[in-house]
């Protein structure tokens, strides 16, 4: 049952031939065997998940319920699930249950799905490879050296590993396409807006946004529809109708028009990685789409001014964090400075503090112009060169991440070098676009077999024709369905 | 070296960050490389350019009624706090 895709365990669901309750206590005891070698879960929600299963299973048998009635799911432990321990995988949270549920978690509650458990992840989402985390590092299931990707690599490597069919994840620079590349998965990152951010614990409030990881596009589909919408609740939620992405995946490819990122296939791209998204590229071009190549100039600032915005959001957003109200407090604090500055310092590891140094001080009086503001001017230029490109092409297209999955501990002592793993994913974020990963192709290193992913980028609200391409090629092409070994 | 050690305790202190002694020099190394790289921001040309602060250009702050609509779950929040008593959030004394 653990390899079906969500939408074969719809039907299956609703034909009866196993019992959502049948389902979950399934994908449980596999979460209980295969879990923690992977590390993959904070918190598994046993009793949560068995209510839930039932409550869908009697909805079922009234003939009642959506298409998403009874599928088990799991959310990254970046949405606060009301009554649940909420970690954002700090130990500043670790004894953290939240009051409320976030939207997304009551979105997909309202649409009848399992919560099967909270997922790990980077430490408040910062971090490409899950090694950030207060609960150590997630393994990739296709190479346990090997990392999942991050920030939502727990996400990542659950759905990865069939421990649950769908999971949620967050997106602040990359951080639902670049684990999805890494471990074989579709990731959608939605346009900014387009999902509410209430309950999800902030990063950087304008780059931000919630998507899915599923193993295929149709699934993807299936989840964001039920995911998005308004949300009074979210001042940056985008007043606008969702439209039925499953059922608006049939559009064409022939006529489409593909446009080349240069600056997405220089130095630093892996060659066998290219080589993969080259051999997609030609797919796409037999069945009708139109390449071009095209230059868009600003991109190669993206990194430098990912890492100014980034964290100097952060830097703001994190001081709510003061040992008062929530979370970690130190012992015996001498004074009210004191209380704040062990608290924060014990509570927040290592990369979480560097980013709230690295925003205090392009934030701090002098400092403000010459980084904030410049930053935010080259923003400005990143979103034009998009918008420009979107007047010629339909999507464009490159690698998820320059190279496939690496060692765990590789880049642990290099910030750059961990930050230049975000070089093809973190424009999107700069420019509220939506984006997606497929698997597009498996490279050999080290006697494993690693996934590689290909990146589309969108216009504005251009979900629906991104996640029909996905599905075009997945239709021609078999890389999705693979399982990691042992897995499946 | 872009940044000097008395300038990452003064960025840790705005910060409100104890940093232990042994931690210092780390954070040192690697703030400098972190704003020796974003410094390439520097050389881009962007004269006339509008700074950028949110990602959708026509989307404007809502307001919405100004209607009571919480409930005053203090006991459920408070849950997770520290130290509280009689609905208060206890801190270390401020005023002698």
């Amino acid at each position: 049952m653990h390899t079906l895709t969500v939408s074969e365990l719809a039907a299956g669901l609703r034909a009866r031939q196993f019992s959502s309750l049948e389902l979950t206590q399934h994908f449980l005891g596999r979460i209980e065997r295969l879990g923690p070698e992977l590390n993959a879960f904070v918190t598994v929600t046993y009793e949560r998940a068995l209510a839930d299963a039932r409550a869908a299973d009697a909805k079922l048998a009234r003939g009642e319920g959506g298409p998403l009635t009874g599928v088990p799911v799991a959310h990254k432990d970046i949405f606060c699930t009301d009554g649940i321990r909420t970690t954002c995988s700090s130990k500043m949270l670790s004894n953290f249950v939240a009051p409320y549920d976030a939207t997304v978690v009551r979105n997909w509650h309202d649409a009848g799905t399992v919560l099967l458990g909270k997922t790990n992840m980077d430490e408040f989402a910062m971090g490409s490879s899950n090694e950030t985390s207060f609960f150590g590092p997630v393994k990739n299931p296709w190479d346990h050296a090997r990392v999942p990707g991050g920030s939502s690599g727990g996400s990542a490597a659950a759905v990865a590993a069939c421990l649950a069919p769908a999971a949620s994840g967050t997106d602040t620079g990359g951080s639902i396409r670049q684990p999805a590349a890494l471990t074989n998965l579709t990731g959608v990152k939605p346009t900014y807006g387009r999902v509410s951010r209430y309950g999800m614990i902030a990063f950087a409030s304008s780059l931000d946004q919630a998507g899915v990881l599923t193993r295929s596009a149709e699934d993807a589909a299936l989840l964001l529809t039920a995911m998005s919408g308004f949300d009074p609740r979210d001042s940056t939620s985008v007043d606008r109708p969702v439209p039925d992405y499953a059922a608006e995946l049939g559009q064409p490819l022939k006529g489409l028009r593909i446009g080349l990122i240069k600056e997405f296939f220089g130095d630093g791209l892996d060659p066998a990685v290219e080589k993969c998204v080259r051999a997609a590229i030609e797919l796409l071009q037999r069945e009708g789409a139109e390449v071009r190549e095209l230059s868009l100039p600003s991109l190669p600032l993206s990194v430098p001014t990912y890492y100014v915005v980034a964290p100097a959001e952060c830097s703001s957003n994190l001081s709510r964090f003061d040992g008062v109200r929530f979370g970690h407090r130190c012992e015996q604090p001498k004074d009210l400075l004191d209380l704040y500055r062990r608290s924060r310092g014990e509570g927040f590891g290592a990369e979480v503090k560097r980013r709230i140094m690295t925003g205090t001080y392009v934030l701090s009086a002098g400092y403000y112009d010459a980084y904030y503001l410049k930053a935010q001017k080259c923003r400005a230029l990143i979103a034009q060169d998009f918008a420009r490109a979107f007047e010629d092409v339909d999507v464009v297209l490159s690698p998820t991440a320059p190279t496939a999955a690496f060692e765990l501990g590789a880049k642990t002592s290099d910030p750059i070098a961990m930050y230049l793993n975000d070089i093809y994913s973190i424009a999107a974020n700069l420019a509220g676009l939506p984006g997606l990963s497929i698997p597009c192709g498996f490279v050999a290193e080290g006697g494993k077999e690693l996934p590689v992913g290909l990146q589309l980028v969108g216009p504005h609200f251009g979900e629906s024709r991104l996640l029909s391409v996905a599905h075009q090629y997945q239709l021609r092409t078999e890389w999705h369905r693979r399982v990691a070994p042992g897995y499946a | 070296m872009s940044l000097t050690r008395n300038q990452v305790e003064g960025i840790a202190h705005l910060a409100r960050l104890e940093i232990t002694e042994a931690q210092m020099p780390v954070y040192v190394d690697s703030l400098s490389r972190i704003i020796d790289f974003v410094e390439q921001l520097a050389a881009a040309d962007t004269a006339g350019v509008e700074p950028m602060a949110h990602p959708l250009a026509d989307q404007v702050q809502r307001l919405r009624p100004d209607a009571v609509t919480e409930i005053d779950q203090r006991d459920k929040f408070q849950h997770n706090a520290p130290s509280v008593a009689a609905g208060l959030y206890l801190v270390p004394k401020v005023i002698e």
